[in-house]
């Protein structure tokens, strides 16, 4: 999380929206940006309905048995398709911002442009 | 005659638990020493060989070092704090639900409202009809999800 906060403004150049997501409560995640300096957005997914719908869901993976989202990253299009995808097999390998940059410009010739 | 200090012993001990520590409390924080912890497995490396050490010399001279019962228990509690390390990194982490239903490449992103960190609800359409937080106007180029754990 902190290193896409340091390449933020990569990604704000790109006007590539940066979107956290998890079953922490908005309140909870709110002073932990502020505490940690985060800016982008972070939505707070408490019944894991969106995590469920994207079959993210990690049963019993957080603390006491919490259900939790496991770790992945999804990168979408302005027409909301999804262009790349990252489903790590393991909790502390994730998706850094020079890989999602990366593929972005790879990606960005053969992206619809709207015309 | 009195016998010696077995410093070595100590050493190897301390770099053990030093590597136990620093995972969590300090390499965590860089993808490179996080990805794969080879700092940790290093400091393992250079304790157990010293503390290998340390146990050899109160094997064969313990007229002339200490350590032979406390560096068998400091060793024991070492491969112990080692093998525990081991466990959990390089197979609790890999738990992780295989998600093969999850949405796909060239699918659309299922939308969804959820609330952000200020309690405002928010969209997918939303996401991707503003480039950055707190602009409006031009359109997205894109929107990156991150699913993360939780539980800060």
């Amino acid at each position: 999380m902190r290193s896409f906060q340091q390449r933020l403004a990569d990604f704000n150049t790109r006007a590539i929206r940066v979107v956290a997501i998890s079953v922490d409560a908005p309140e909870v995640t709110r002073q932990h940006c502020q505490k940690l300096g985060f800016t982008y957005t972070f939505l707070s997914d408490p019944n894991a309905e969106v995590i469920r719908r994207y079959d993210l869901l990690h049963q019993g993976g957080g603390p006491k048995g919490a259900d939790i989202a496991r770790p992945a990253e999804f990168l979408i299009d302005s027409t909301g398709t999804i262009r790349w995808i990252n489903l790590t097999d393991s909790v502390t390998v994730r998706a850094r911002p020079e890989q999602v940059l990366k593929a972005y410009d790879d990606l960005k010739p053969a992206a619809p442009t709207g015309a | 005659m009195k016998r010696r200090w077995n410093f070595s012993v100590w050493a190897g001990f301390l770099l053990v638990v030093l590597g136990l520590v620093s995972y969590v409390t300090f390499f965590v924080r860089f993808p490179i020493t996080r990805d794969f912890p080879w700092a940790n497995l290093l400091l393992f490396f250079a304790g157990a060989v010293l503390l290998g050490k340390g146990l050899i010399r109160s094997f064969r001279q313990p007229e002339l070092y200490r350590g032979k019962i406390l560096g068998s228990i400091l060793a024991a509690v070492s491969l112990a704090g080692i093998g525990f390390f081991a466990y959990g990194l390089f197979y609790l982490v890999r738990q992780l639900p295989s998600s093969a239903a999850a949405p796909r490449l060239g699918q659309k992103a299922p939308d969804f409202t959820l609330p952000d960190q200020n309690g405002k609800p928010v969209t997918l359409a939303e996401l991707l009809a503003s480039p950055s937080a707190g602009t409006a106007g031009a359109r997205a180029n894109g929107v990156l999800l991150i699913f993360y754990r939780g539980y800060w």
